[in-house]
């Protein structure tokens, strides 16, 4: 790949292993997962199957001995540059020490779907890249059995060898590379793959391939692309989304020193994540530019949305929650009536015992470390080059192609490592608007936002409200739940990742639950942050769930174990795709390792908390332990994690990475909000949008409990029930039951 | 525009820029030197954390004509200290690393921490990693990695 000046050539001859091969990656398995409402990952998915790829895209051999894997999906510190590879490089039977990895262009006819999203890639890649390199070693072994004249049957292979054992003959890959790539690709579903107890790979910890470059600061990430005749820019749009450019003093700003160039771009499409109004300016280093922006005088029509503000969705809300639900929740063709919600309300007034209680979480911004950065070159001969850090490059190419008028065979786009994703960079704007500017300067530009803007113009993770109401029985038993949730829609829908499942637990393990809907008008950009739907809705329901089973008296672990375990025998709502036993298995374990049963003697101020959540395609139990200061000031000393993600942990190191990461993540998103007033975002920076700091992460215990699934994900899964778990604990401690989020706005003082 | 002359990494380094220009934009856009990073602008995420004479300093907010004759060291560089080179070492071991972007700083600064404090206890860690945000939250091991570094029990010991 060509990547501004951060190519690391390799002067090797590789040997490209089956050309012309009939060998399908089929690496499209449609993850089963339904819980990320993502449309943009949504519309990617819909896209048909990947073209035949043959396998010569990820796997080249220099006589030499070294290998090359490409690493075909976009790398944001899910791990995925160096854990795909280990999948083909198992069933290679390659010497790890041997392989290099390259990091692909965003080229989905060679390598099939590239993203960072959803944590699909392990499930949907699993079985295709072992394939990959189970059929590179089966050429690599015919060659070996033509060259000796003896049958492949005969014939194994060591790491990076064939060894024919009985003549005590070992043939390493590089002497037989250029015989192999001269012969026909087997067909995939001919090949045997290798006994999971064999592994010399998969299942061992593998460190990250970029460490090394990372702790000697080499440039690699999208913010350190350098190009030919580059210049830097910066881009000023309207503080109110969506908001139009009426006039801009672009002449003064023009003639400051050390800018070259400043003008004021269009809008193109509707999307609010697309290329919107805004001033360009251009000049020779990027600080220069953004203070040269500093005196730009922009008149804007800021539009409908300069209304927007966070009080007024707060008190609309609040009305709404009164009132009956708009609409009500169910699966595709299952949505409940207003008789269902009748029956369910009727059956919590007519219980022994009734909870009812509200939850409210913020709008969140995901503040990926690296600011959105994208380096682009629209040629004079109408191709465009673009070095981008993007989970989705596919979407960033169409947004190209429809602003610059080009076809999308005229863009190559190079996906650069990102400096944190969390959902952020599956919209591109920052790359449509690096390839407008280029364009009108006719020069290549490195756009780099500030952190203001990044803070500012985001696809944020949507507020919302729910209202439960619970019966119980009188032995105990949840015998009715309903949710009323407020959440912000235009024209009855609701925005992207501003929904609640319809099938969220305890759906189909009761007598009667239906869940309403109701929207408060607004229009926001919003999209889907690390665990989409799931990072807020875990937090009501597994926060309600805890307040059910101590109003009935109960373990809350327990609690949640009876319900998962016995499902009513007639139930009003549907389940949703989680597997109860599998949940339940590993809140056993985590009972256990966290040693939930001595929770009693811990001292008033230090308590602990459960919750679980299923989310894509991973079961997640949880047990924090929280110590609350007698002024209210709390810490989190200790998260024990338990994940069953199926059969096989590809690479511990990473995987256990993961989910410490998710677990500061998710406590981090209890201090945090984004809030709007007169359609702006207030938050700027981090001194008003807080990032969790070393003294306040806590220990953390994570295990995985193997299953004898298929492997699925890491990305996500394992934040979710953090927040839960966190404010269950604090209650635990306290006796005061965190509602809303920030946890800032509880006072949890004690005496 | 004003003419500096800067020791950076050991080597005398001449740029023609305006004074204000940030320590940061200096290394990054001037001297090609693009393993600081810009994360919030402020000095508050420690990403752009370089040494001016072995103390750690936020190139975000550093005006170049404030750096004098003071030793600029970077992370390009800290690998020639014996302590930098001991850093590194630890943070590939524990594999510290997700995205990476804020650990070039994190580098920096753990590398002055056990300059100053040979043993640090957790307490120090806590203290003088503080200002470092990483968003992806490889708290667990930035503190692990800082105590193999420095050669002390890995166990935290902070109350649980």
């Amino acid at each position: 790949m060509a990547d501004g000046n951060i190519t690391i050539n390799t002067s090797r001859r590789f040997f490209l292993l089956a050309a012309g091969s009939g060998l399908v990656l089929a690496g499209c398995v449609t993850p089963a997962d339904t819980t990320d409402g993502a449309p943009a990952i949504a519309a990617e998915l819909a896209k048909p199957a990947a073209p035949v790829v043959d396998m010569n895209n990820f796997v080249a051999i220099s006589p030499d001995g070294t290998i090359r894997i490409m690493a075909k999906n976009p790398e944001i510190g899910q791990g995925i540059k160096t854990m795909l590879p280990m999948l083909i490089a198992e069933e290679l039977d390659a010497d790890w020490s041997k392989v290099v990895i390259e990091q692909g262009d965003a080229d989905q006819k060679r390598y099939g779907q590239q993203i960072a999203g959803g944590s699909f890639a392990t499930p949907q890649h699993w079985i295709p890249q072992r394939q990959v390199g189970r059929a590179a070693r089966q050429m690599l072994l015919a060659a070996a059995a033509a060259r000796l004249a003896v049958p492949v049957s005969e014939l194994t292979t060591e790491p990076s060898m064939v060894v024919h054992a009985a003549t005590n003959k070992k043939i390493p890959y590089g002497d037989l590379v250029a015989d192999a790539a001269k012969l026909t690709p087997p067909d995939p579903a001919t090949l045997t793959m290798k006994d999971p107890k064999d592994y010399r790979i998969i299942g061992k910890s593998m460190r990250n391939w970029d460490s090394p470059k990372i702790v000697r600061g080499e440039p690699i990430f999208g913010i350190d692309v350098k190009v030919d005749g580059m210049k830097y820019a910066h881009f000023v749009k309207c503080p109110v989304f969506g908001g139009k450019i009426v006039s801009a003093n672009t002449a003064e700003i023009k003639a400051l020193p050390g800018i070259t160039d400043s003008f004021v771009v269009k809008q193109v499409g509707t999307s609010l994540m697309g290329l919107l109004d805004g001033v360009a300016v251009v000049g020779d280093d990027w600080w220069t530019v953004k203070e040269a922006a500093k005196k730009l005088k922009i008149q804007w029509d800021e539009g409908a949305a300069a209304d927007h503000s966070t009080a007024s969705f707060d008190s609309q809300a609040s009305a709404l929650a009164k009132a009956k639900p708009q609409a009500f929740l169910g699966p595709q063709g299952k949505a409940p009536t207003e008789a269902s919600w009748a029956a369910s309300e009727a059956a919590v007034n007519g219980a022994a015992k009734k909870v009812e209680a509200s939850y409210a979480y913020p709008f969140l911004v995901h503040a990926p470390l690296e600011p959105q950065n994208c380096t682009a070159h629209a040629k004079a001969d109408g191709t465009v080059e673009i070095w981008a850090p993007t989970q989705l490059p596919g979407q960033g190419i169409g947004l190209v192609a429809e602003a610059l008028g080009v076809t999308a065979d005229k863009i190559t786009c190079h996906m650069i490592r990102c400096g944190g994703g969390f959902g952020r960079r599956l919209a591109n704007d920052y790359m449509v608007e690096a390839a407008a500017i280029s364009k009108q300067a006719g020069v290549p530009v490195k756009l780099l936002w500030t952190r203001e803007q990044d803070t500012q113009h985001n696809p944020y993770r949507p507020g919302g409200y729910h209202n439960f109401r619970a019966g119980l029985d009188a032995q105990g038993n949840l015998v009715a739940l309903t949710n009323h949730f407020v959440t912000f829609g235009a024209n009855g829908r609701a925005l992207g990742n501003a929904t609640s499942p319809p099938t969220e637990f305890p759906s189909g393990f009761i007598a009667n639950t239906t869940y309403g809907q109701s929207l408060v008008p607004g229009n926001m950009p919003t999209g889907p942050l690390r665990a989409p739907v799931s990072n807020a809705v875990c937090f009501a329901y597994q926060s309600f769930i805890d307040e059910v089973a101590i109003a009935a008296g109960k373990d809350p672990l327990q609690f949640r174990i009876d319900l998962l375990n016995a499902p009513a025998a007639a139930v009003s709502g549907e389940k949703g795709p989680m597997n109860a036993k599998r949940m339940v298995d590993i809140l056993n374990v985590v009972r256990d390792r966290s040693g939930w049963a001595t929770r009693a003697s811990l001292p008033k101020g230090t308590g602990m908390g459960v919750a679980f959540y299923f989310s894509h395609q991973g079961y997640f139990a949880q047990v924090a332990k929280v110590k609350v200061e007698q002024n209210g000031s709390w810490r989190v000393q200790k998260v024990w994690s338990v994940g069953d993600v199926g059969s096989t942990i590809i690479n511990p190191i990473n995987a256990h990475n993961q989910v410490q990461g998710s677990i500061v993540d998710g406590i981090s998103e209890m201090h945090q909000k984004i809030t709007f007033d007169k359609g702006r975002t207030v938050q700027s920076n981090f001194q008003d949008m807080p990032l969790l700091r070393m003294d306040y992460a806590p220990q953390i215990d994570s295990h995985f409990h193997i299953s004898s699934n298929s492997p699925t994900g890491l990305g996500e899964p394992a934040l979710p029930p953090v927040l839960p778990a966190v404010a269950n604990a604090i209650f635990a401690a306290t006796g005061k039951r965190i509602r809303v989020l920030p946890a800032v706005q509880s006072d949890l003082r004690w005496t | 525009m004003t003419t500096y002359t800067l020791n950076v990494n050991g080597k005398t380094q001449t740029v023609d820029v305006d004074g204000a220009m940030p320590l940061l934009w200096v290394l990054r856009d001037k001297l090609d030197l693009k393993g600081t990073k810009f994360g919030c602008g402020i000095a508050m995420c420690g990403a752009c954390t370089v040494h001016l004479d072995g103390e750690v300093a936020r190139a975000c907010v550093t005006p170049v004509s404030s750096v004098g004759a003071k030793r600029v060291t970077t992370i390009e560089a800290i690998g020639e200290t014996k302590t930098g080179q001991a850093v590194q070492k630890a943070w590939l071991d524990v594999d510290v690393m997700q995205c990476g972007y804020c650990q070039a700083g994190q580098v920096m600064a753990a590398t002055a921490l056990i300059n100053k404090n040979p043993k640090p206890n957790d307490k120090d860690i806590d203290m003088a990693m503080q200002g470092n945000a990483c968003r992806c939250g490889t708290y667990v091991r930035i503190r692990e990695a800082i105590k193999t570094a420095a050669g002390v029990d890995t166990k935290d010991t902070r109350e649980v």
